[in-house]
Order: C-alpha cells, then structure tokens, then sequence
C-alpha cells in the first residue's frame, strides 16, 4: 500500500518546512530509515527519513517550496501501484492555516532532530543501547537511529552521550578540539572496560575556610542586600582555578578532548522531585556579585520548574554543595560530558595544627569526581591545590 | 618446541598414551598394517604390535559397539572411524551405549572411551564423504565433544580425551591434517577439556569459530584489522560441555558477534551458542548475533560449487562489517 | 563345527547339515512328535540328572522357580499400576537363563535384552534389587534410572539388559575381547532373541568374534516370535544355528525347555572360550507363555500352540524328573515354592517401601569426570 510523506514536525516551533533538498528523486527505491530529504525548519535544516519502503513515486513539493505541518509532500509505493486516490486528498497549494495532522500523521513531539520508528511506529534499539540509555537517563525517543532499520545502537547513545544536546540546548561558550592521543585513547578504553562509561576517581582535600568566611562576612557588610554565600565564593573559586588548569576544563569527546575557553559551572539544585543543575555561564568572568545573583535567580527558577534546557545543559563543570544538610564529605557523580565535579561538604570548627600548636578552624572537606578518561590523578590535584590556595587566601581572586 | 603437523600431533598423544597405560588399545580400518588412512596411526603397529593397534574390518557399529564393550570391562579404546561420515553407521553404539550406559546403570558402568578421526568438508568428494556431523552428537548428554583446530590443541586435547572416563568425541578437520604448529614435547603436556581459547584478543567483534574456521576467522581478523575492526576470535575447542563463559565475556566486551562453523545451520553447534548468547548476555548486544554457516545444501564435487558452500575469508568479513554497521 | 551331538534327536546336528549343505527348516511340532520326543527326553534326561549332585539340581529348580514367581508377580503389580513403561516377562524361558548362567563362573560376564529380569535372578543379583528397579526407587540396581529394560550388576559382573534390538550384541563382543586382551580366562554370554538375528549388529559380531578368537558364548533365544511377527514371516533362513556357518563359528541347537540339555551345551561352549578363546552360537528353541510385553494380548499366537507348549513347562517338566527320579520329594518341592513366595513377597515391600531417587539423582550418573568449565578456566 502506497504510503503518504507528510511534512514532518522537527522543532517545538515549527509551523512549516522548506524542501531544502531532496535527496531521492521520483522513481528512486526508498527504504525506511533512510534519509529522504533535508528541511529547513526555523531553527536549522534537518534530515528527514524515510518511514515507509518502496519507490519515491511522486514528489509534491519542490526544492524551495514549503508546506506547513503535515501536508502531503511525497508518496512512496509500489512501482505500479495506483496513487490517484492518495494525490487527489492533496491540498491544492492553498496551505491550510491550521494544518491538521494527516491520518498517518507520525506524532512527533519531542524536540529532536528524527524520530526513530519503524512501520508500525515501534521504536527500535539494540539491546545494549537500549540498557546504556536507561542508565544514563537519555530518552530514546530523541535519539537517531543510525543502525539498519533505524535501529538505534551503541555508537548512536556515545554520540548523544559525548555531543552537547541539539536543538535548542545550550553549548558551552567557547572550546578548542584537540586530537586524543593514541594513549589517551588507549587509557580511556581500559578504565571504561573497569568501570563504566564514564570512569570516576576521587580526590579529597580540606581546606581552612575562615579567611573566605571573613571575606563573604565583610563583602555583605558593604551592602546588606548582596547576600553574597560561601557557596558563590566557592563558584567563583572553582572558576579561577579552572582557567589556571585547562586540562581540568575539558570533556572526553572518544577521539578528541574539548578544552573550554570560559568556566560554565553547574550548580547542582535540589528540587521537589529530584536534581538539576542550572549553569552559570563564563563564572570566569564575572563578578562575585553577579554570580550570587544568578545562582539565587536560576535556583529559585530551577525550585518552579521554570528553567528553559538552555539554562540547565552544556555545563563545563559543576560544583554539589551539601554542607547544609550537615553532610561532611560525599562524593558526586560527574554530569557528562563534564570533566569533574566538586562536591562540597559542611563547613565546621575543627582543631588543626599550626605552628605546632592545636587551633580551632573553620574546615570543609571537598571530593573532587574526575572523568578519569580526561583529567589523570596529578592533574586534578594539581587543581585542587590551586583551588585551596586561593580559597584559603581569597585575595588571590583580586591578584 | 617443535614444529608438527596436527596428523604428527595426534599421531605423538596416541604414541604416548598407549606407552603410558596397558589399557589404552586403538582399532579401526586401516589403522595398523596401512599405517593409517591418514596416517595419523603410521608406526604404531610396528612399535606397539598388532594386540594394541588393531585392523578392524569393514564394520563400523560392530567395531564402534566392541569398543563400548571392552571400555565396560576396564579397557580405554581409541577407536577411529575412518571418516566421520561412517560413524553415522555405528551412532546406535555411540548414542544409545556409550552415552547412556553411566546414566542408566545408576553410575556403575562409565565407558572410558574415544571415538575420533576426520570429519568436517573434505576436497571434492561429494556429499557422503564431506560433512561436519558434531552437532549430532554434542546434542547428547553423555558424550564430550571435541574440535581442535591447532597442532598444540591436537595433542593436548587428544591426550586429555584419553585419559578422560567418559565417551569422547573427537573430531579431526580432514583438511587441517597437515596444518603446522608449535607442540610441547612434554609427555605431561595436556590441554583440559571444556575451555575455551582466545587465539585472538579483539574489541570490536567477538567471532566464535571451530576447527577449520578458526584459521579462516584468524585471517579474517587480519584482514579487518586494516580496515580499523578489531576481532576477538574465541575456539571453544570442546563442544560439549561448552566453555560458554568466555564467549559471553567476550560478547560482553565487544557487544557483536559472528559465529562461524562448516555445519548446515540448521540444529547447529552455533545455533545453541546464539541461545545461549542471546539468554546471557542479550542487554550486551549491540546488534543481533550473526551466524556463518556451511551452505545448506549437500556437498557438491565440483571445484566451484564446493567453495560457495565452506565459509570463507570475505564471508565472515562481511558478517564482522554487517555486525559492526559498518556498510 | 560343534562335534557335539546334544541336539534333541529331532534335529539334525549342525556338522551334518553343514556337511550335505542341506539346510532343513525347523519342522513344526505335532503331538505326535512331542509324545516321541518326551520319552526319549526321558532317557537322557535320567542320564543328564546323575551327572549332578541333588543339591546343585534342586537350585536350578529354585532358581527357575524363583523367576516364574518374580515375574507372575511382576505381572501383577504392572496391571496395579506399580510399574511404568514397557515391562517383557521371561515366563516359559526360565530353562535358559538358569541353564546357561549355572554353567559359568561368577566372574563370567553376562549381557542381555529387555528381557533379562530372569537373567539378573540368576546371575545372583537380588530379587529386592530388581523388583525396586522395576518400581523405579532409589534402591534398585540402576538407582531406579534404568528401569526393566536396564538392570545393571558391576560387582556380578551383569552387563545390563539393553533396549535396542542386538543392541548388546557387539558389546558382549567387547567384553570377550577385553577378557582375552587382558589375558583372562573370563567368558561372556550374551543372550538377544530370535528376531536380532536379521540385525546387523548380529553379523558384525560374529564375524568378530571368530575372526579374533573372542570368548562370547552368543546365545540365541528363539522363541518364535518378534514381538507379534513370528519367524517364518521374518527370516529367509530361520535355522539359526546355520547362520554360525557364515562365519565359521561353533552352533548348536538346543532344547531350550530343559535346564539341564541348556546347561550341557553351555558347558561345552564355555570351555570353548576359556581354553580355546573361541565364540560360539547357540540356538535355544524356547517359548514365551505371556506376550512380548505387558501390553502385548497375542492376538497372533493361537490358544493351543500356546497350550501345547504349556505341556512342556520347563518347571513342571523339571520337577517331574526330580520326582521320578526320587531326587526329592514333593514336600520339597511344596518347601521351595514357599520359600520363593517370600522372596517375591519380600522384594514387594522392599520396593514399596524405598524412596524415589532424589530430585537431584537426575543430573547425577551422566559423567565419570563431570566438567565445569567455569572452573576449568585458568584465566
């Protein structure tokens, strides 16, 4: 039976499509999961597959033309087959102007680039890309299927593991790609056959706390609406230090690693029903004052659900702080494709020795998770030292 | 360590083992005054005599069921068929005596014995003469069933089904006779039975083949490997029981796997390890488990015809690059 | 060739059929004939009776007895249901098994059919055993695994009964080999009926066996039937004994209703063996008086060949020698038939009261070395 091609939904937005280009031409066989055509839609052109097999029988809208949203643009058939009937439901050039969707109307909802079905609108996955999705939380749903059929496989979830979301999310502000080398590789692919897709090791360092205590207790001083917190100093610090290491700024992309320009730090977020992690951009660069604004901004926003995706995705680094809670020390589970993440426990009076003496100090014990693949034990405690040196003496931040 | 034939490996673990133990006799057509059809027996007669090396004549469920008779009453034969496909005559022995005789005698009568010689295709002799029968008799609880595909295998494997107090199979690859490799001089020299060997580390794809196909999946894994495909070839060198751990791990690791055999793939070896695949590791798939079968036809006599049906190089090379989607 | 004569007169002895390459198909017995044949039989039976001690002849009779009762109640328990499968009662046939089995030594190896409860009896093995096996309990001689088909002795040296039709033929071929090849002076016998004559497995033996010069003592129990087809449908020579010519092997023919013309021709096979390392071919003419099984109603046998062989009971025929000849008495006779009552009575509640084998018997027995092959692996 003659099937019908229907413009197809391929963003939130999209209202109609553009043939940018057809990839098949009338008579050309077709088989399902094979692209078809590109479309531009208002965010971008996209590929579009083809749902059905059989030959590209007729085509209705040429390259350049649009049709809204689910409108007969193609059929695809047997050879011989008797389309008539198919083609006279076609509009005649007046687009509708609320498009209905067609009968066989694919529903796709989700804002991804294609969505992968077979016929029967099943979703097909190997078994193996079926178990990594669900543990790594992505939805298969918005994710291309490269296999025959459009089976979604292994090399289709790293894709969507390793690549910065499409569409409409965020990417980080700025990087450089620099080729992995074969040892790097090598060591990637051993630690992942130990532990996992993403290969975590921890270091942990304590850190005196009273001059950054001091400092916030002074800073708020001068204003008493800055409300600025130990966490933003934190945010802050952790941003500097970054830029100081770059190795440590970095994602493991299997056959390159991306370096950051700017520190894009996660702040991870308790909410109602879980956790999220808005993202302060360029945390670099920007001043104590602003960063305390916008974590208390995108918290709040993050506490109603009112984030947007580009506001909570394409994180270089995050930072887990549970010192609230009372909890000492923790470890935090690295966000990929992120390098690392800081997880921060309570700050608390403790006896130190110094100068052969036994002194009462403000300490706070951080773990720092490292995506073993990128950052290897020196580096990140390399990091870490940096990153105790200033908090213990934040007046580096100024230096 | 010296370089053998397997037909000089096999021929070492049967001299060694009729020196080693009394009870350990070898019969079959050919096997004493020819010196062996294949010479896999040449000499035996001449140093161990016609009482432990015998002709038998033409009569292959006689000398199959003699054999299951004199291992009931303490002796270790080794009988050899002259090709498997004759053993298709003596399989009422070899399935309802050998087998069964431990089992339905209440654990009183085990049959210390091995049935071996050549079988698997053969060069242009039609369809009686060249067929791979071991998933007939790995079906049956009982039996152990062993495939070597190297000269070290050969000889381990060989002296190891000796010694063992159960009926083996042991199936020699015709055209592996003359196959050379290096082979321990040590009379204690023995390979366990059930365990699979990695003869090639790989990530990629796991490829699972027996006797004759592991040469040709090695060169295969070659091939592959120029074109950025990194093989794991994995020989269970015995059939049953099956070492179907390491395959499993193997698939584990790689996610994809093709399973190569001489058989007709209808009830084959590697049908069963694709279950047993399937059931064990089936969230490691990454793609549906390929099988490499012999063609499922009789073996043609002519030259061209009989090359489509044995499982080549380019076969499994392609099954390897549909596995890894790469075309 | 047998230079023996213990042929019954009726028939020729195999070396002069071989000699005049006449080859006589087994007359039919006619009451005519019978009445001939018995006084005769008399004769030598009187002459048979003083070649053995009182003693050694009232336990075939016990032993004979033993089997008929063993398989009466046999019988009696299948129709109750005790007993599953297929279950082939040696009622009539006693003769032989008793026969035969009391020519050996106890380290002589025996080997039968499906029909070799009666065998078993009197290689020495328990009644509790046998009967356990037929209920399929933990007890039996097979761990109840083999069931009646498959009764298994090692220490008696019973080779087991075999369901496969000659199945056992070539492996008592083996046994007899093994015997010479470790020098022993062990024969073997190795009982199968009429009908696994046409197998191939027959033919491959015995040209084995003389070829090699093995001691099996091969003995042929014709009793007429295959399972429901009789002989003269089935064999285009039914003169068993001939088929030894075949293959240059020894062959007698045997009145298999007389324990002791079974037990003299054994004799001289076994000696045969022992000294000589040679086989021989015995064709025992015997009758089964129930079916081929238990679900056999022999609709192809008629009620008086049925009747004219009950006249020649090899029990009844037995005990009246013993009789006649003032061997003992009947009170004896009354004795033994109580005794063997119990036995059988006591082998009931032994088997009733066994356990079934434990779930976990199932995946025992299945190898001598069984293998693991995760822990078989080194890496």
């Amino acid at each position: 039976m003659a099937s019908k091609v229907i413009m197809p939904k391929l963003s939130p937005t999209m209202e109609e499509g553009q043939i940018a280009r057809w990839l098949k031409k009338e008579g050309d066989k077709v088989s399902t999961g094979e692209p078809l055509a590109e479309i531009d839609t208002d965010k971008a052109t996209m590929e579009m597959q083809a749902l059905a097999n059989g030959v590209l029988r007729k085509i209705l809208i040429n390259e350049g033309e649009s049709a809204p949203l689910g409108q007969l643009i193609a059929v695809i058939g047997d050879p011989n087959e008797d389309i008539e009937s198919i083609l006279s439901d076609a509009p005649a050039e007046q687009p509708k102007p609320a498009p209905e969707p067609a009968p066989e109307a694919p529903p796709p909802v989700q804002a991804a680039p294609q969505i992968t079905k077979t016929d029967s609108g099943r979703l097909i996955a190997s078994p193996l890309a079926a178990r990594m999705a669900k543990d790594s939380g992505l939805d298969l749903r918005s994710i291309n299927g490269s296999g025959p059929n459009g089976r979604i496989i292994k090399r289709d979830i790293e894709a969507a593991l390793t690549q910065p979301r499409p569409a409409a999310i965020a990417t980080a502000t700025g990087y450089r790609d620099e080729p992995a080398t074969q040892i790097r590789q090598t060591i990637a692919k051993r630690l992942v056959t130990s532990i996992g897709p993403v290969p975590h090791f921890f270091l942990t360092i304590d850190i005196e706390m009273d001059r950054a205590a001091e400092m916030r207790k002074n800073i708020n001083a001068l204003d008493p609406d800055l409300k600025i917190s130990v966490n933003d100093i934190i945010i802050k610090v952790v941003a500097a230090a970054l830029i100081k290491h770059p190795e440590v700024n970095a994602s493991f992309q299997e056959k390159f690693i991306r370096y950051y320009e700017h520190a894009d730090i996660g702040v991870a977020v308790a909410i109602e029903d879980g956790l999220i992690t808005p993202v302060v951009r360029a945390a670099d660069q920007k001043s104590l004052t602003q960063i305390a604004g916008e974590v208390r901004e995108l918290a709040e926003r993050a506490r109603t659900k009112k984030l947007k995706p580009e506001e909570y995705t394409g994180a270089t680094f995050s930072v887990s702080n549970l010192g609230m809670f009372g909890i000492d020390e923790f470890t935090a589970v690295i966000n990929p494709p992120e390098g690392g993440i800081l997880a921060i426990g309570a700050m608390t009076p403790k006896p130190v020795v110094r100068d052969n003496e036994i002194v009462i100090r403000q300490m706070m014990r951080v773990t720092m998770s490292c995506d073993h693949r990128v950052i290897d034990g020196a580096t990140g405690a390399k990091f870490l030292q940096t990153f105790k040196k200033i908090l213990e003496n934040p007046l580096y931040l100024v230096v | 360590m010296p370089t053998l034939t397997i037909r000089d490996a096999l021929n070492q673990a049967i001299r060694e083992e009729l020196a080693r133990d009394e009870k350990v006799f070898i019969m079959g057509e050919e096997v004493a005054e020819y010196d062996g059809a294949y010479k896999v027996t040449r000499g035996l007669l001449k140093d161990f005599g016609p009482k432990r090396v015998i002709d038998t004549p033409i009569t292959e469920l006689g000398f199959a069921g003699l054999g299951v008779g004199a291992a009931m009453a303490g002796l270790r034969p080794i009988v050899e068929f002259m090709t498997f496909n004759f053993s298709i005559l003596a399989t009422d022995q070899i399935v309802n005596s050998a087998a069964k005789m431990l089992y339905m005698s209440g654990g009183q009568f085990n049959i210390p014995i091995v049935f071996r010689g050549p079988g698997g295709s053969a060069f242009q002799v039609s369809s009686q003469h060249s067929q791979a029968l071991e998933s007939w008799y790995a079906h049956f609880p009982g039996l152990k069933v062993v495939m070597p595909s190297t000269a070290a295998d050969a000889k381990g494997l060989l002296k190891s089904a000796i010694r063992d107090d159960d009926p083996v199979i042991f199936i020699e690859q015709e055209r592996m006779y003359g196959n050379k490799g290096e082979v321990p001089e040590d009379p204690d020299f023995t390979i366990p039975l059930g365990v699979a060997d990695i003869k090639r580390e790989g990530t990629d794809v796991t490829i699972v083949a027996r006797s004759l196909m592991v040469p040709v999946a090695l060169k295969a894994a070659d091939k592959l490997q120029e074109q950025g495909v990194s093989c794991e070839v994995i020989d269970p060198r015995t059939i049953r029981p099956l070492d179907i751990g390491t395959i499993v791990e193997s698939v584990k690791k790689t996610n994809r796997v093709v399973l190569a055999e001489e058989s007709h793939p209808m009830c084959s070896v590697n049908a069963e390890i694709s279950h047993e695949i399937m059931e064990r590791a089936f969230d490691y798939l990454d793609a549906p488990v390929k099988r490499v079968s012999g063609v499922d036809v009789p073996m043609p006599y002519a030259k061209n015809l009989e090359d489509l049906v044995v499982p080549d190089v380019d076969r499994i090379v392609a099954a390897v690059r549909e596995v890894a989607y790469l075309d | 060739m047998s230079k023996q004569s213990a042929a019954p007169p009726s028939r020729a002895g195999a070396e002069e059929q071989s000699s005049t390459g006449v080859i006589d198909a087994p007359p039919d017995l006619d009451n005519t004939q019978l009445e001939r044949e018995r006084d005769e039989a008399k004769e030598r039976q009187k002459e048979r009776l003083s070649r053995l001690k009182p003693d050694e002849l009232i336990d075939l009779y016990r032993q004979m007895l033993l089997i008929r009762r063993f398989e009466e109640k046999a019988a009696e328990v299948y129709v109750a249901g005790k007993i599953g499968g297929f279950c082939h009662l040696y009622i009539g046939q006693e003769a032989v098994g008793v026969g035969a089995i009391s020519a050996l030594r106890k380290d002589d190896y025996v080997i039968g059919s499906y029909r070799e409860h009666g065998q078993a009896l009197a290689k020495g093995m328990s009644a509790r055993s046998i009967m356990a096996e037929l209920y399929g309990k933990a007890t039996g001689c097979s761990k109840g695994k083999g069931g009646s088909m498959h009764m298994f002795d090692k220490e008696l040296n019973f080779l087991g009964g075999h369901g496969i039709v000659g199945g056992q033929i070539p492996l008592a071929t083996g046994t007899a080999f093994a015997s010479k090849y470790q020098g022993t002076d062990q024969v073997t016998i190795c009982f199968f009926g009429e009908a696994a004559v046409n197998q191939g497995a027959f033919h491959e033996s015995l040209n084995m066996a003389q070829l090699w010069k093995l001691p099996c003592i091969y003995i042929c129990e014709n009793n007429q039937y295959g399972m429901g087809t009789s002989l003269k449908r089935a064999m285009s020579l039914q003169d068993i004994a001939q088929k030894g010519c075949g293959y240059e092997i020894a062959a007698e023919f045997v009145d298999g209703m007389d324990v002791l013309a079974v037990r003299e021709a054994v004799e001289r096979a076994v000696e045969r063996g022992r000294k000589h390392h040679l086989p021989t071919l015995l064709e025992v003419r015997t009758y089964r008086f129930r079916g081929h099984s238990m679900s056999d109603p022999g609709k192809y046998r008629t009620q008086e060949e049925i009747e004219k062989y009950q006249q020649r009971d090899p029990i009844m025929l037995f005990a009246a020698s013993l009789l006649e000849q003032k061997i003992t008495d009947q009170q004896t006779l009354d004795k033994i038939d109580a005794e063997v009552h119990e036995i059988v009575e006591d082998s009931i509640r032994f088997a009733e009261e066994s356990p079934f084998p434990a779930p976990e018997e199932l995946y025992t027995d299945i190898y001598a070395n069984p293998i693991d092959p995760a822990q078989n692996r080194t890496r």
